[in-house]
């Protein structure tokens, strides 16, 4: 099962490395990781996603509870939750493409964010899928490049992340 | 009070009560040593080398229960240690292992003597450091002990560049107390779970306490001892909680596991509760784990939560410190409603004689060659259970673990997790240092003692009257037993008869110390006496029948009842 874990932890040097490491000495898989300072910039919030039955993940949360700069870990998966991520895509925007371009990047209700002679950076937001299927959308009008970030995460409603 | 970082260590260490650091010296960290030159009270031993110092301070904290020290220089200094850590992180033991650095301006550069010490012992501490200013560094030494120490212990490890020695800051002494928000654990287990736990004991009819390292960390043997009467149930102890339960105890079963007794393994096997407390139901304990205790309902107590049903699914997991979650079962076990309900153990019991008869342990005496399981059971004898028995990896242990029995905690020193050969010398002196009145015997064998020999100049030089037994068959018994029973006999370099080993009774001379043999079985007695009475260090080899099993065996991935026995 997949599983998206929000792991609140001190902001020090190396935290990052602690959790990662975690994972590649148990063997377990991070599919995505996104990380940055929140608050007063004291902590951060590491939002990860992973695969692996509910022991392996009972395991994994517990494993990254123990790491000393750990304050909180909470599976999302467990509610109902909201999950974004971003995606950059730079299409080559020839002159007879570019209004179909424009076209596309609205239906996602992304936008451009960078435009040339020769492309555009489009930017999107949303869902794996949404990403997906504007990514195919854009891609026989030849991207050249693409970036995408981890997934981050949060609760519905009153309970916190 | 302004102080440098070499000061700030200094004063640290005995605001932690520190008496004694093993370390041994070197550029980086010459700033420290040049304090402890000039301090008092606090005692250094040199090793003679950087694992021996970290495995010193491992004994030192597993007889004592204190925080062990020791202390590294930069790049090999620390890269040596970290079999250490590795050992002491593997078997919970607390422990501060300090590192010097290449200074803050050089990290990074591939310094002369620079090695990523933080980055190395990231997997193999419970936490690790590298101070970035002197203003922490106060502030780490005091969370490094403190996390050392409490919850499930472990080695800390703090990485102090050079130039942080010699810079100078405001220095406040402090009582030791930390607080680290994030880490904060489970000391008393839930009320509920525990009572959940009582039910069940309410209702079982053929019980098993299990119980492992964390009792004797938790030091909560007496607890135990009191549970175990009260309920009147069968007890058996992991390689690592030897000592936690009394070995002579008429409720005691023996150690269970892959080289377990028949009547632990099959008690835990047909058993319909079984009590797992400070025990982490490693592979070497259970088995195939389809097959490990399959009529049971579990109930385990452990102060880690990532140790319950970790391996082994538990029905009621009570997350605590042991000493504290027995002390309220003990009160609703002692119940006088409980008792009643209580269902007799009789049949049981006699369920268990039955296995007991198979007298699992017998071996056949022999009066040309010496047994190696004669030499233990001797030694056990002659020093009437009250030695520390301190070892290195291998058949040998085994032996001791199953002929030495052990009364009270903390006086059975050996490398449960990771298994580490060449643990036993320098744990031994590390023991010494911490009971020196203490009769402390190293058993080891002709492969492991030359793991960590140069320890023995250690030895020397601090006057450590270490007892040394090996047990020389002339192989790496262990890995020839396996070859034997499962590689076809082929014996692939695990033969140490052709010259592979020193003459000990020669090595014992050149480092003052007394070498003795015994090749007959009739002589076991008196060079065992000889070794007890001669004061000062003690070498005595006794060649034993060379391929000798060690039995029960559970071959690895069978379930614990289809053991080979003798
Ligand atoms: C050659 C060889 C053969 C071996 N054969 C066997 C064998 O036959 N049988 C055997 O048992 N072992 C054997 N071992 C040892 C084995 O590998 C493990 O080291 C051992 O079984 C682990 O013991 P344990 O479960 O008591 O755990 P430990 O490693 O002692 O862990 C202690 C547990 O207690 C918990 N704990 C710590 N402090 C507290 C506290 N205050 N309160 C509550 N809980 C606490 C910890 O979280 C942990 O879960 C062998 C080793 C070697 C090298
Ligand atoms: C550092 C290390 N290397 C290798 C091993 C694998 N190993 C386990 S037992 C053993 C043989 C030990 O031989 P010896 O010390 O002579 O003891 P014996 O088994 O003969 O009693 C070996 C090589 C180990 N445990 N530790």
């Amino acid at each position: 099962m997949r599983h998206v874990l929000s792991v609140l932890v001190n902001n020090e040097p190396g935290v990052l490395t602690r959790v990662s490491g975690l994972f590649s000495a148990r063997g377990f898989n991070i599919e995505s990781l996104s990380v940055a300072p929140v608050g007063d910039g004291t902590s951060s919030r590491i939002t990860m996603v992973s695969h692996g039955d509910s022991q392996i993940t009972e395991q994994i949360t517990k494993q990254l509870n123990k790491l000393i700069p750990v304050i909180r870990v909470v599976d999302l998966t467990d509610g109902p939750h909201v999950e974004r991520e971003l995606m950059l895509i730079k299409v080559a925007a020839e002159r007879d493409m570019r209004a179909e371009i424009m076209r596309i990047a609205d239906i996602f209700r992304s936008r451009v964010v960078d435009a040339t002679q020769v492309s555009f950076i489009i930017e999107v937001t949303g869902g794996s899928e949404k990403l997906d299927a504007c990514l195919a959308m854009l891609s026989p009008l030849g991207v050249v490049e693409m970036v995408r970030t981890g997934k981050v995460a949060m609760s519905r409603g009153e309970k916190r992340t | 009070m302004k102080l440098n970082g070499a000061e700030i260590f200094v004063q640290c260490l005995q605001e932690m009560n520190v008496r004694v650091v093993f370390g041994y010296p070197g550029g980086a960290i010459l700033n420290i040593y040049d304090e402890i030159y000039r301090a008092k009270n606090l005692q250094h031993i040199l090793v003679r080398h950087e694992q021996g110092a970290v495995h010193a301070a491992d004994g030192y904290a597993r007889v004592t229960g204190e925080v062990g020290v020791a202390l590294v220089t930069s790049g090999p200094g620390a890269t040596n240690a970290v079999t250490g850590l590795a050992t002491a992180h593997m078997d919970s033991v607390p422990m501060v292992c300090f590192s010097g650095q290449v200074s803050s301006s050089l990290i990074g550069n591939d310094a002369f003597q620079e090695a990523d010490t933080v980055g190395i012992t990231r997997s193999c501490t419970k936490h690790n450091y590298l101070v970035k200013k002197v203003d922490d560094l106060a502030r780490i030494i005091r969370e490094a002990f403190y996390i050392a120490r409490t919850g499930r212990p472990g080695p800390v490890l703090i990485d102090i560049p050079k130039d942080i020695l010699t810079q100078k800051t405001e220095h406040v002494y402090r009582d030791g107390r930390v607080d680290i928000p994030s880490y904060r654990p489970t000391v008393e287990g839930h009320t509920g779970q525990i009572r959940r736990a009582v039910k069940l004991l309410q209702k079982a009819h053929r019980p098993v306490i299990y119980t492992g390292g964390g009792v004797i960390l938790s030091n909560a043997a007496q607890e135990l001892k009191e549970f175990a009467h009260a309920l009147g149930a069968p007890v058996t102890n992991t390689l690592m909680g030897l000592g936690g339960f009394p070995g002579t105890d008429g409720q005691f079963l023996g150690m269970l596991g892959m080289h377990g007794t028949y009547e632990a393994n099959m008690a835990v096997t047909r058993c319909d509760l079984l009590i797992a407390i400070g025990a982490r139901f490693d592979d070497r304990v259970t088995g195939k784990i389809s097959e490990f205790a399959p009529e049971a309902e579990i109930v385990h107590i452990d102060i880690d939560p990532t140790s319950v049903s970790k391996n082994v699914k538990v029905d009621v997991p009570i997350v605590g410190d042991v000493k504290h979650v027995l002390g309220k079962m003990i009160e609703l076990v002692g119940d006088a409603a409980f008792r009643k309900q209580k269902p007799d153990y009789t049949s049981w019991w006699n369920e268990i004689e039955t296995w007991r008869r198979r007298e699992c342990l017998k071996f056949t005496q022999d009066d040309k060659v010496i047994q190696p399981q004669t030499v233990i059971k001797t030694l056990y004898e002659m020093t009437h259970g009250n030695a520390i028995v301190v070892t290195d990896v291998g058949q040998h242990q085994m032996w001791a673990a199953q002929f030495y029995a052990f009364d009270r905690p903390r006086r059975w020193l050996t490398s449960g997790g990771l298994g580490t050969m060449g643990y036993g010398l320098p744990a031994a002196l590390g023991a010494l240092v911490a009971k020196p009145d203490q009769p402390i015997f190293l058993i080891s064998g002709d492969g492991s003692i030359q793991m960590n020999i140069q320890e023995l100049g250690t030895a020397r030089q601090h006057r450590l009257p270490v007892k040394i037994i090996i047990l020389n068959n002339s192989f790496l018994g262990m890995v020839r037993q396996w070859q034997e029973l499962f590689y076809g006999r082929r014996y692939s370099e695990t033969d140490l008869s052709d010259m592979a080993a020193p003459d000990f009774q020669k090595l014992a001379e050149a480092y003052g110390a007394v070498g003795l043999l015994a090749e007959r079985p009739d002589q076991v007695e008196s060079v065992l006496r000889q070794t007890m009475e001669t004061p000062g260090m003690v070498i005595a080899e006794f060649r034993t029948n060379r391929e000798c099993n060690v039995y029960p065996m559970v071959p690895a991935g069978a379930a614990m009842s289809e053991m080979i026995l003798l």
